[in-house]
Parts: C-alpha cells; structure tokens; sequence
C-alpha cells in the first residue's frame, strides 16, 4: 500500500513539475508550486518524517505561497516570451545528470547498514541515550533543541537577518516617505 | 476583501482555532511533531489571514510593525539568554542541565521550552513582518 501510495505522490510530482516549468504565467506557477509543497509534504508523512511534513506544509506549501503572492502583486505575472537559450538547457541537463549520478553512490532508503543508522558516536548514541539524557519522548526535538541547540541558535538568528534585510529594502522608503511628510 | 460576508465568517471562526492549534504545536514539540518553528508559522498564518481578509490596516492595528520587530529580537535574546543563565550557573554555553542541577532531565525540559518559545517568538514575528512589508509596498506601486 505503501508503494502505491508513492508512486501516486510520486507521479503527480513529476506532472506538476514539469506543467510549473511550461507554464507561461507566475501565478499559475506559484499556485502550483504550494501543490507541489503540500504533495512533498504527503510523501514525508509516507516516510515517517512527520516533524520535516509538518514544516514543508506550513511553510512550503503555506506561508512561501503567499509571500510570493505578495511579491507577484508588486510585478506583472506574464512572463516575457523569449528564445530558447539553449546553452542554458545544456548546463541544467548536466547538472541534473551529475546530480543523479551523485546520488548512485548512496546508501539505499531504510537500508539498516547505511552509515547514519551505525555511526557510534551519533545515530546510536541519541537513540540509545536520549531519552535516560533528555526525557523528551520526540527525538527530533531534543535533538534539535538541545543536542545541537547552538545550530538552531543560529538558524533562529539567521530568520532575524532574513527579516532585518527584508525590512531594509522595503521597508526603509516608508521611513524616508514619513519623513518628508512630517516636514 | 471586507465585502465577503462568508469568507469574512468563516476566517473569524477558523482564527481562534488556528491559534489554538499553534499553542498546541508550541507546548506539545516535546511529546509529538512540531515545536517553535512550525508553531511560529501557523501563528503567523493566523495573522495573514487576518490581513488578507479585514485589510493590512486592521492587521497592523492590532499587531503593529514596532511591536513584530522587538518580538522577533526577543526571541532571538531569550534564546542566546538561556545560554547566559545556563553559564552563570555554572555549565557551558546552551547545556540546560546547569537549570536545575539536581535534576538534570528537568532542566533540559525548562531549556527545551524556553528556547522553542524563542524561536516560535522570533518566526511568529519575522513571517508577520515580511508579510506586512511586501503587502504594504505592494500597495504603494
């Protein structure tokens, strides 16, 4: 069940891409690509990664949508006709090919002697320990908030740079416009 | 969009479940998915929604651009400060067991919460306030 269930997923995954890369206008794209959010989503959920399925649906398929609704309202949505570069075409086929051909060489999905899972040191001790060390049931956070808290110390600090630079290029003209209209 | 009789029902009624949700998803990273990030989002969508639907002057009464950026510093400083608290108790930088040295496991929980709460802070606040910019930009040109 589980198979079909990806190979469903799957499928229309490859069916919304390539409908996102023909089609002409950004909105359509833009809905699209939430679909395609909420569908990966779906698929993490299949593999247990329910925590990962919980971000990209709120944030893939939710927030990101509409912030490129908001940055769509500011632009027009057609896109500009324009001849098929194709040396670009060349550079994208072949990354994609290195890409493929990287993953070749990676342990097989859920294969129990992959690297991750024996590791002493990390997998196995925090499966192990976590939760006599942590006594948090969800393994996910207190790896994340606790194990390796300084990482997400720093990924908290980088969603305040993210908005501070945000802020900056937007929001810096309706200083300057208040400005001139106090004076 | 104040117009829409239904979509403007509907968005009040599904709000408060929305927050409610986001509490949960805050307060229970512990024992299932979730925790600050998501929870940040889902408060966050909250208060889109709101925008969306009663207009950006409306969101921005209740919630104003001065208020989202000192939340969104403060979670950042309420997460580095529990790193501070836990060094001045005598442990290294962000290890939680310091909080509560004769129960280490609950010190790691008053980190945790602390930090999550934190980060759930500084995302709630920052998605708000790139929503809000945009949108307020958008209407300007």
């Amino acid at each position: 069940m589980p198979e079909l269930i990806n190979i469903a997923l799957l499928t229309f995954l490859v069916v919304i891409s390539v409908v996102i890369i023909r089609a002409k206008d950004v909105f359509t794209a833009v809905m699209l690509s939430g679909i395609f959010s909420l569908l990966c989503a779906g698929l993490f959920t299949v593999m247990d990664a329910v925590d990962v399925a919980f971000t990209e649906a709120a944030v893939g398929a939710g927030v990101s949508t509409v912030l490129m609704l908001a940055a769509l309202s500011m632009t027009t949505s057609q896109e500009k006709e324009r001849p098929t570069n194709w040396g670009a075409l060349v550079v994208a086929v072949l990354t994609g090919a290195l890409l493929v051909y990287g993953t070749l060489d990676m342990p097989k999905y859920g294969d129990p002697a992959a690297p991750v899972h024996t590791h002493e040191q990390v997998a196995k001790r925090y499966v192990e320990t976590s939760l006599v060390e942590i006594d948090v049931p969800n393994m996910v956070t207190s790896l994340l908030a606790s194990y390796r808290g300084f990482d997400t110390l720093g990924e908290t600090t980088v969603v305040l740079t993210a908005c501070i630079g945000v802020l900056l290029l937007l929001g810096g003209r309706r200083r300057e416009e208040d400005e001139h209209e106090g004076s | 969009m104040k117009d829409h009789d239904i979509l403007r029902v509907t968005a009040k009624a599904l709000i408060p479940l929305i927050f409610l949700f986001g509490l949960y998803v805050q307060f229970h990273g512990d024992f299932g998915p979730g925790g600050g990030f998501q929870a940040g989002v889902i408060f966050a969508a909250a208060i889109i929604l709101y925008a969306l639907i009663f207009g950006l002057d409306e969101a921005k009464a209740v919630v104003p651009p001065r208020v989202l950026e000192i939340i969104a510093s403060l979670g950042v400083l309420l997460y580095a400060g529990v790193g501070v608290v836990t060094m001045i108790k005598g442990g290294t930088f962000l290890a939680y067991n310091a909080l509560d040295p004769a129960h280490p496991t609950h010190g790691q929980h008053v980190g945790i919460l602390l930090v999550e709460l934190g980060v759930g802070l500084t995302v709630t606040a920052v998605m708000c306030a790139i929503f809000f910019a945009f949108a307020e930009r958008g209407r300007r040109t």
